[in-house]
């Protein structure tokens, strides 16, 4: 029964990841590019979420209702995305003709991380925040095995939506678009695609995944601090390297393979092992099995 | 000279070294994201030999460095097999695995760290920094600075005009690690100190961002970016305790440093000090440079 409720355990960590995975191997399947500001955007939603529905006297404290809230914390989320694909692919495709055969856009994603947590921590300070649920409990008991709610939802609708993900990249014009451009963007371009107006898409994608487990996060933990994005998106980074690299499928079975190898380690071993584990067997995917469990082998292979 | 100041300048030695050791492998094209796994495994080398085995400084700092050179040696081989973004997650990994396994050596002090008695001063750390920077510079002259410049530049090109690419980039690993060994070696003997914890992630980020905002293309930019961003965060901060008004900058430093990276990734991608800013200080060349 112990093991039983370790392993629920991990596969609950596991959704939150593989929702942080599918946004990553989103943007660097489709624009070859590590995008470093996730953790930042899964941050920032988390933190406006709480800042607008808590009543109390911290910044604004104006105690929104919480759907409200959290739609504007996706809302935030979004438009800095946006901010970002201005500032680092764009830019960099316009000045360059390509935006994957450097290392800019990652470099300046770092860049973007660092200033997005460390103005959420002039805001709100570094402390870690107490971020009250709108339900009295939390979790739900089957046969003796408790799941947390905000867990269940998250799986579920990282399923669903990568779900839908997949049905729209795979039936519609949009998709087929999308497609191209992961393929060749110029390619694309000559063939008719808009590429500056469908980039975009991806970063509101990225950002509205990261936003949903930035909440889904909040909710399940019940704090926020600005770096709360950091060790959630390293362990992503490492769900979507299991999955494939550009593989969404594949990074909803590596983030809850990371999610069950860690609580499972954690729990076997003790907390200071949790590194070994997920990053030793990471170190030997890249160099045995770069493509990932179930992956391609195209994509990330661009010269810095 | 005051307390301040000292500390200040060892810090700046230390980074610069730190620097340094991502330059190496980063002047071969080489992008390095693990810079706290070879200063981890230097500073637990040096002052788990100084502190548990009472040897003397010097060879403690010696071998602390060559452990971490040994290290990269090792790691180069499979690491070489990893590309572009496989290659930023390898050295990110790698780093995080070192991070995970002291933490769980007991006798080196786990998550509480490790405290060492011998101290390194200033007149050990700031001859080590210049002298780091002067092999560096020799180093970047003779035939292998030649032979990483071309692979930087073009690796297949490189290869056809008889570089042997590979035994180029495990030096350029190994002589990196080195030198990551030896600023890890200053660090913990300079503070008395170290841990897993504040030697992460972030450390290994900052430190690949000094080196590519001074550019990897001649040896002085990690020089400039480890001088410029030492000094410029550590000068807000300063400030900021001048005037309750000014108190703003205390956060403030690291949004500078930000808005800073990405200034410098879009108006000079090749990071502040690029080869032709020094050969000519001519603007001709500036299509070339977009396009290297």
């Amino acid at each position: 029964m112990q093991l039983l409720q370790q392993i629920v355990n991990g596969l609950m960590l596991g959704g939150i990841l593989a929702f942080v995975a599918v946004a990553f191997t989103l943007t660097i399947g489709m624009l070859n590019f590590l995008n470093f500001t996730i953790p930042a955007l899964f941050m920032l939603a988390g933190m406006v979420t709480w800042a607008l529905s808590s009543s109390g006297g911290h910044f604004m404290g104006l105690g929104w209702h919480w759907t409200y809230a959290a739609a504007a914390g996706i809302a935030v989320a979004v438009l800095a995305s946006l901010l970002i694909e201005r500032f680092t692919y764009r830019y960099m495709k316009a000045r360059f003709g390509d935006a994957t055969e450097h290392a800019l856009p990652l470099v300046s994603s770092l860049g973007f991380l660092i200033i997005f947590e460390h103005l959420a921590m002039m805001f709100w300070s570094g402390d870690p925040q107490r971020f009250e649920l709108p339900f009295k409990s939390s979790t739900l008991e089957i046969g003796g095995l408790m799941f947390g709610i905000p867990h269940l939802i998250s799986l579920a609708s990282a399923i669903v939506l990568v779900a839908l993900l997949n049905g729209i990249l795979e039936r519609t014009r949009l998709g087929r678009a999308l497609r191209s451009i992961a393929e060749n963007p110029d390619a694309a371009t000559l063939m008719g695609v808009e590429v500056q107006r469908i980039v975009p898409v991806v970063f509101v994608i990225a950002g509205v995944l990261s936003a949903l487990a930035g909440i889904l996060y909040a909710a399940s933990y019940g704090t926020v601090t600005p770096f709360m994005g950091d060790a959630i998106a390293t362990d992503a980074i490492a769900g979507m390297v299991l999955g494939g690299l550009g593989n969404i499928w594949g990074a909803i079975a590596g983030g809850l393979l990371v999610g069950l190898v860690k609580v499972l380690a954690i729990s076997t071993f003790g907390a200071e092992i949790e590194k070994i584990p997920v990053w030793g067997l990471l170190l030997v995917i890249l160099i045995v099995r770069p493509q990932g469990l179930f992956g391609h082998t195209r994509i990330g292979k661009g010269k810095f | 000279m005051s307390g301040y100041l000292a500390g200040l300048l060892a810090m700046l030695s230390i980074n610069i070294i730190v620097a340094y050791s991502v330059f190496l492998p980063g002047s071969a094209g080489l992008l390095n994201l693990g810079a706290a796994g070879f200063v981890l495994v230097g500073a637990y080398t040096a002052g788990a030999l100084s502190s548990l085995y009472d040897m003397p400084l010097a060879p403690a700092i010696a071998l602390g460095s060559a452990m971490s050179a040994l290290v990269a040696f090792l790691i180069a081989f499979p690491i070489l097999r990893t590309r572009g973004i496989y290659m930023v997650l390898a050295t990110f990994a790698f780093a995080e695995v070192v991070g995970g396994v002291l933490l769980n050596i007991p006798s080196l002090g786990g998550a509480a760290g490790l405290s060492v008695m011998a101290y390194a001063g200033l007149p050990v750390v700031v001859p080590c920094a210049i002298g780091t920077v002067a092999f560096v510079a020799w180093l970047m002259r003779t035939r292998f600075g030649l032979s990483v410049r071309a692979i930087h530049d073009d690796e297949s090109v490189a290869h056809l005009f008889g570089v042997h690419l590979r035994m180029t980039q495990v030096m350029a690993l190994t002589l990196g690690g080195a030198v990551g060994g030896l600023g890890g070696a200053l660090l913990v003997h300079q503070f008395n100190f170290i841990d897993v914890q504040s030697t992460g992630v972030l450390f290994s980020i900052y430190v690949l961002l000094y080196v590519l905002m001074g550019g990897t293309q001649t040896v002085w930019g990690p020089l400039f970016g480890a001088i410029f961003f030492t000094l410029v965060p550590e000068g807000l901060r300063k400030l900021s305790e001048l005037d309750p008004s000014l108190k703003f900058l205390e956060g403030g430093r690291y949004i500078v440093f930000g808005v800073a990276v990405v200034l410098i990734m879009m108006l000079r991608p090749q990071g502040v000090i690029t080869r032709t800013m020094i050969e000519g200080w001519g603007g001709s060349a500036r299509k070339k440079e977009a396009g290297a």
